[in-house]
């Protein structure tokens, strides 16, 4: 088990890395950091110094580690659009987007679930048909399409619910939350069920094919022949076999929803993480981007990694080298 | 080595002619569980016509959108014609610069479509070439290939693809930008995508190149990239084909995305994407047509893919039989 989990660690540890690289050279070679800096009255010299006090002047090797050791103190610099610590803009943002991401998760198993249920016992009805076909085209329907079409339906025909921002929020330490107010809970409800329309379908799909085969299984035929009511049988006994995968599903989803919320947060104008992304890209500022790389991988590789030695703690066969490093699995 | 490709041309079948083609097709199991399945030919005959009418859109669409002198400012804002107000020639309404939204979207599902498939048969390319050789090579060769692939999967697909878009966008000139623009989103969504078919390719390939048959090829001294390209590959194109044909739908997908987001198809060549990003301005200001039917579109073609795709997932799955 040290061995395995050792290997893993290093592996993580050699992608977080190479993203680092990655973020690094898109710092470093994609337009000049002094230029992006300096006003334009600066003179050749103060842009010299600039560039000696940024150890711009040193070599590859050195300036990337440093790079790397700011990084892992989460330092980033300074935004060029806004001249503000790049992680004190990002962590004021990170609550909206993890509220929204938390949110669109629950959605996701209180819906998707049930629904796969029922499509699994009742496989042969009109409702599961409708229901399985249902869920193709929710894989299909892009997430700003879905939140586009809903705040068409519900702010602008029917004017129930805000089309844009988060509404009142509340202050608890540095962090800020929308739940504990009705404008916030009304206006996260929208991008909620947008961010979530697909991962309702995934869990659907999912519970529906785990709980076929449990269905067959000798326990569930017992407990039938036993006369265990066919309610207690399916939501009780076989459904709790079948939500080992899903949560797994879910906890590696976390990172895709992570990045997706960006999607989300640019159609209804979310003030999370996603969106300070997107305006940086717009903007070019080179340092909120690389941060938000480093931190989205970061949350999606630990996320892995700890899903990978859960399962081999559960499954000691895992631990096996041929297993686990091939990727056999495709 | 001349001897060899003789005999292995003839112990080939005769080339079949096209109509022996037609028949075998007929006769094979997949037409059979084409046939037997309601949804998949509803989903292929919707992607024909979707496909055909984008071939032909200079044809049949009313108006040229990209033609600036065509568009007439007393045209603007022309609802669709079922609605009070609606004109013809203009369906399904025009937009606040008097382009006919029906063209748009014949026009935007053309940049939309070559796009989707030049990004995976480049994917495909990629992945293909890449996973052969590391899995027939193994070492250091294979190591490099698939930790590079690895640091590729750590990162959400679409992140990737957003950040090469933005990035070449930012490091070209301001007059290659426009003309470049599809060729860089073919690019940002290839490079996450590739990874896939490398795995596939590489765990068939390291497989089948223990096996007898290819240690005898390599005995008589068969050129390596022949038994890949001729033995190996062969053994798992059945999931190659499904896995192209889902990301087919991604890749659509996934270009739509990163137009609506701003970094993708610019608004004088626009593709669906960029056509719902338009149209999404005017969503309070009762506009609704401009971004409805762009967005009916974009869901109906990946909708047709995505059917398709499932439908072949498991009429090709021998399990299922």
């Amino acid at each position: 088990m040290t061995a395995f989990l050792i290997k893993r660690f290093a592996n993580a540890a050699f992608v977080m890395l190479a993203v680092a690289l990655l973020a690094f050279t898109i710092f470093r070679f994609f337009g000049d950091p002094v230029e992006m800096m300096v006003n334009e009255q600066a003179t050749q010299e103060d842009r010299a110094q600039l560039r000696e006090r940024l150890g711009l002047n040193d070599g590859f090797v050195t300036q990337y580690t440093r790079f790397v050791t700011k990084a892992a103190q989460g330092d980033f610099g300074i935004s060029y659009r806004n001249q503000q610590d790049v992680m004190v803009l990002i962590g004021e943002r990170f609550p909206a987007t993890f509220e929204l991401v938390l949110v669109a998760t629950i959605l996701s198993l209180v819906i998707g679930i049930p629904l796969g249920v029922i499509t699994a016992v009742y496989r042969e009805s009109r409702m599961a048909n409708a229901l399985q076909l249902g869920s193709i085209v929710g894989v299909s329907l892009p997430s700003f399409v879905v939140g586009i079409m809903l705040i068409l339906a519900f702010s602008v025909s029917l004017g129930w619910l805000p089309a844009f921002g988060r509404g009142q929020t509340v202050d608890i330490g540095w962090w800020s939350t929308g739940l504990l107010t009705p404008s916030g809970r009304a206006a996260l409800v929208l991008p909620a069920l947008s961010l979530s329309t697909f991962q309702i379908t995934l869990v659907m799909r999912l519970v529906r094919a785990e709980m076929l085969e449990t269905l067959r299984t000798d326990y569930v035929k017992f407990a039938r022949a036993r006369g265990v009511p066919a309610r207690r049988v399916h939501w009780v006994h076989a459904l709790r076999n079948c939500l080992m995968p899903v949560i797994t599903l879910t906890g590696m989803q976390i990172g895709n929803l992570i990045a997706f919320a960006l999607v989300t947060e640019t159609v209804f104008q979310w003030p999370g993480m996603g969106l300070l992304f997107i305006q940086a890209v717009t903007f070019v500022d080179i340092p909120v981007m690389a941060a938000y790389l480093m931190l989205v991988s970061f949350i999606f590789v630990a996320l892995n990694t700890i899903v990978d030695v859960t399962y081999a703690w559960v499954d000691p066969r895992l631990r096996d080298d041929t297993a686990t490093a091939g990727g056999a699995n495709g | 080595m001349a001897d060899i490709s003789q005999m292995t041309q003839e112990t080939d079948p005769a080339k079949p002619t096209l109509r022996a083609r037609l028949e075998a097709m007929q006769e094979s199991d997949l037409w059979y569980s084409f046939r037997s399945h309601p949804s998949a030919i509803f989903a292929a005959c919707l992607l024909a016509l979707v496909a055909l009418t984008a071939i032909l859109a200079p044809v049949i669409s009313p108006q040229d959108p990209y033609d600036l002198a065509a568009l007439e400012l007393w045209n603007a804002e022309i609802p669709p014609i079922w609605e009070e107000g609606g004109q013809w020639p203009y369906l399904l309404g025009t937009d606040t610069q008097g382009r006919d939204i029906l063209s748009a979207i014949l026009y935007g599902s053309r940049i939309s479509l070559v796009i989707g498939f030049a990004s995976v048969i480049v994917a495909l390319a990629v992945g293909l070439s890449l996973g052969l050789i590391a899995g027939y090579f193994g070492g250091w060769v294979d190591n490099v290939i698939m930790r590079m692939g690895d640091v590729l999967l750590s990162m959400p697909f679409i992140l990737i693809a957003i950040l090469i878009s933005a990035m070449a966008t930012a490091a070209l000139p301001t007059g290659l930008k426009d003309v470049l623009a599809a060729p860089i989103l073919i690019f940002a969504i290839a490079v996450p995508s590739w990874v896939q078919y490398a795995r596939t390719v590489r765990a068939s390939a390291m497989v089948e190149r223990k096996k007898e048959y290819v240690q005898a090829a390599r005995l008589i001294r068969v050129k390596a990239w022949r038994i890949m390209l001729h033995h190996i590959l062969p053994n798992c194109l059945t999931p190659i084909m499904v896995a192209a044909t889902l990301n087919f739908g991604l890749a659509i997908l996934s270009e739509a995305t990163l137009s609506f987001l701003g970094v993708g198809m610019p608004p004088d060549q626009p593709s669906l994407g960029t056509l719902i990003r338009i149209g999404n301005q005017y969503l309070f200001s009762g506009l609704w047509w401009i971004v409805v039917f762009p967005a009916v579109q974009l869901c109906l073609i990946v909708l047709s893919v995505n059917m398709i795709g499932d439908w072949l997932r498991d009429a090709l799955n021998p399990k299922l039989r």
